[in-house]
């Protein structure tokens, strides 16, 4: 039995794919929205330490699952291996309705606006496919806004000088300040540094019909069990639900996106929760999945005329895979640090985002999230033995008189860090998987070890005892904050995807997530996938709305 | 065929199953926290993976991994998400007695705790690949999930402090579907 034929059929319902999804259903388009994952809810917040999305040694806690979800890693030797969902090495981000957004951390973070001119702001680097954005922040600057008070987002940036400029203030307050902001707080200070409350998407006053934030210690990587912390599972997607013209498919796995003999896109086939093939036609495909995956399903949508993929007639699909490069210090202190209290996260400094000598950009510091036991062993420093009383006795005298600071390194984009599909290795349902394969650029682990010297500073300015560095890891970054895979940009031989999101050999296919941002920017990306979500829904609805009397 | 191997596997093992909880005098296998009965190990494995815990994450005035469950919680996840790790446990395990009885004559459990040390000093460098295996596991069993077998009452939790979960009455829930 065929599918009744939609408007559009929206893959992955993430940060991206779940706005669009809204969007477009509220106006008036009949939209299929399609998600590989299951529809969790807060009751399954199982609080489980070994297994959640952060800390995945017994499994991940919200998807993929490890024996259907296999890719291939390739490493700087050439070696390749199968890795399975859970384990290192496979740039996870969960599967579940609201994907990323279920179970992140939350962090709210606009981009600077030298974030989308990287290349006017610092020119070529060699080894680099550096460009600037085809838009700058003043064309998503209204759509972070609604982002922001749609989705709801606490905090309070009005300490932060070079934040790029806002319309609006933030909807909700920020989080009454924790010990580590106490102390982290006049340190900055006295360093000349503007230290700020994080924004995050989090409830800290009642909004939007849900609660505030409980202060648990269950945050990142868990589901919030008091459904605060908001994702695209408990705004949007219910909205977009509630208008009748959504529907909304779980465990429905996207094999490829069909081309007519003219080239445009008819819709795609999935398999549905029992493994049956289905057949959904639309007029519009918009494309959600993240970087990997995204770029995986226009490689995989191989046809006449697309022999190498959906849009990938130069080769510039899955290209560009980037992530940040997270570097920072941590701190002993004399004195206890730590209350028990979630999301622990709260203050940061943008000083060092731009303007370091001889540096292409840099990143946000913030204080690391509140830390599990198990989570807090991986910290141990390397003068301490790693076994054995002094071990132990280690982790006795220092799990609450830590404090560690950290942030996301902007990445020097790189040609060859790349998503390819493998030629032999299949998923469950037989479809080729991702295979993964480059490294950083150079010049990204010499930004990141910049980092970890000012995060150090912060430190020893706080009255830290001892501290030590976390420096950069060389290998491919992308994990949850993966990006850069469908280039946005204006020339098609360079690009993937128009400054709209539209791919350019196709007039009716769309990819709308992290995978078009051309430079990741300091910062955790998610509100830029939201902004960016909301901005190419808008011209999605503009263009298409009335459009052969269909839509 | 696979579906009838499957059937056969299923019913060897209750089989066998049987026979060890009979053996044992036990009436249901494994949800006992400090009975015999063992999954994966066998008695001697056991009795390795118990010492080595011990060392690991040695008692002070809190308990060692060895007397806050954390040889179940291995037992347990080798038949689970970790039987993938199967083959290099008994590898690992057969390298310790192997340089135990090496250097002293004598089994690892049966050596007095300086020798012991240095044995898994040994292991640590040869057989590294296994040694950091182990070692990660311990670390989870003990500072882990108590669900998962090991941080037995939450002792590693107390040990930092960490007031232990009240959370809305689900913690039952929680300990039945580990």
């Amino acid at each position: 039995m065929a599918l009744k034929h939609v408007n559009a059929v929206v893959i992955g319902s993430g940060a991206g794919g779940g706005v669009v999804a809204k969007e477009l259903a509220t106006a008036g388009f009949s939209v299929v929205l399609l998600e590989r994952g299951r529809w969790h809810t807060p009751a399954e917040c199982r609080k489980d330490d070994l297994r959640n999305q952060r800390t995945s040694v017994l499994g991940n806690g919200f998807g993929p699952e490890d024996d259907r979800n296999p890719r291939v890693v390739v490493d700087s030797q050439g070696r390749e291996r199968v890795v399975l969902a859970s384990e290192g090495g496979y740039q996870n981000n969960a599967a579940c309705v609201g994907g990323g957004t279920f179970c992140y951390g939350a962090m709210a973070w606009r981009f600077a606006e030298k974030d989308f001119r990287m290349r006017s702001t610092y020119g070529a680097i060699e080894g680099s496919t550096l460009e600037d954005w085809p838009i700058t922040y003043q064309d998503l600057e209204p759509y972070y806004e609604k982002a922001e008070w749609e989705m709801g987002v606490s905090g309070d940036d009005s300490g932060n000088p070079f934040k790029a400029p806002r319309k609006k203030p933030l909807p909700m307050p920020p989080m009454p300040p924790n010990r580590e902001f106490e102390i982290l707080y006049p340190a900055a200070k006295r360093l000349g540094l503007h230290p700020f409350h994080i924004p995050m998407l989090r409830n800290t006053v009642p909004y939007n019909g849900r609660g505030p934030c409980m202060r648990c210690r269950w945050c990142v990587g868990f589901a919030c069990e008091v459904d605060s912390r908001n994702g695209t599972h408990n705004t949007v997607i219910p909205k977009a639900l509630a208008t009748g013209n959504c529907e909304l498919r779980t465990r429905a796995m996207v094999r490829e996106i069909l081309v007519d003999e003219r080239g445009r896109a008819r819709g795609v086939v999935y398999y549905d929760e029992n493994d049956r093939r289905q057949e959904q036609t639309a007029d519009l495909v918009v494309v959600s999945c993240s970087a990997i995956e995204s770029a995986r399903l226009l490689l995989n949508s191989k046809s006449k005329l697309f022999p190498n993929g959906l849009g990938n007639r130069y080769d510039w699909v899955g290209r560009n895979l980037q992530g940040h490069t997270y570097t920072g210090a941590v701190g002993l202190f004399d004195f206890d640090t730590y209350d028990d209290l979630g999301p622990g996260a709260q203050i940061a400094i943008c000083d060092y985002n731009h303007g370091n000598p001889g540096l292409a950009g840099g990143a946000m510091l913030a204080n690391e999230f509140i830390r599990l036991p198990y989570q807090f062993i991986q910290q141990v420093p390397p003068f301490v033995p790693s076994w054995g009383l002094a071990h132990k006795q280690w982790v006795r005298r220092a799990y609450r008189r830590t404090i560690a600071v950290q942030g996301p390194t902007q990445e020097i984009p790189v040609f060859d860090a790349r998503v390819q599909v493998d030629p032999k290795v299949k998923d469950y349902w037989g479809i080729p998987v991702a295979r993964l394969s480059g490294g950083r650029h150079e010049h990204t682990i010499e930004i990141g070890r910049f980092m970890a010297a000012k995060a150090e500073e912060w430190l020893k300015e706080a009255g830290a005892i001892r501290t030590w560095r976390r420096n950069p890891a060389r290998g491919l970054s992308a994990g949850q904050h993966q990006a850069g895979t469908c280039r946005m940009g204006n020339d098609p031989k360079t690009s993937v995807v128009d400054r709209f999101c539209r791919v350019h050999d196709v007039d009716n296919v769309y990819v709308i997530d992290g995978s078009v941002h051309v430079t990741n920017g300091g910062f955790n990306p998610v509100l830029t996938i939201l902004a960016i979500a909301y901005y190419a829904s808008d011209h999605l609805v503009r263009e298409w709305k009335g459009r052969k009397g269909r839509v | 065929m696979p579906r009838q191997g499957q059937r056969l596997r299923r019913r060897k093992f209750l089989e066998l199953s049987a026979a060890a909880a009979s053996a044992a005098g036990l009436s249901s296998c494994g949800r006992s926290g400090g009975g015999p009965y063992w999954r994966y190990f066998s008695a001697a494995e056991a009795a390795a993976v118990t010492a080595i815990c011990a060392r690991i994450i040695p008692a002070d005035d809190y308990p060692s991994a060895a007397e806050a469950g954390v040889p179940r919680f291995l037992d347990r996840q080798l038949v689970r998400h970790y039987r993938k790790y199967q083959e290099l446990y008994r590898q690992g395990l057969r390298a310790v007695d192997e340089a135990s009885r090496a250097r002293h004559q004598r089994s690892f459990v049966d050596l007095g705790e300086e020798e012991q040390d240095e044995i898994l000093r040994e292991i640590e460098e040869k057989q590294a690949e296994f040694f950091a295996m182990i070692r990660n596991h311990i670390m989870q069993g003990y500072y882990g999930d108590p669900r998962h077998g090991g941080n037995r009452e939450a002792v590693s939790w107390k040990m930092l402090g960490l007031p232990t979960p009240p959370v809305r009455g689900r913690l039952p829930y929680d300990r039945r579907s580990a």
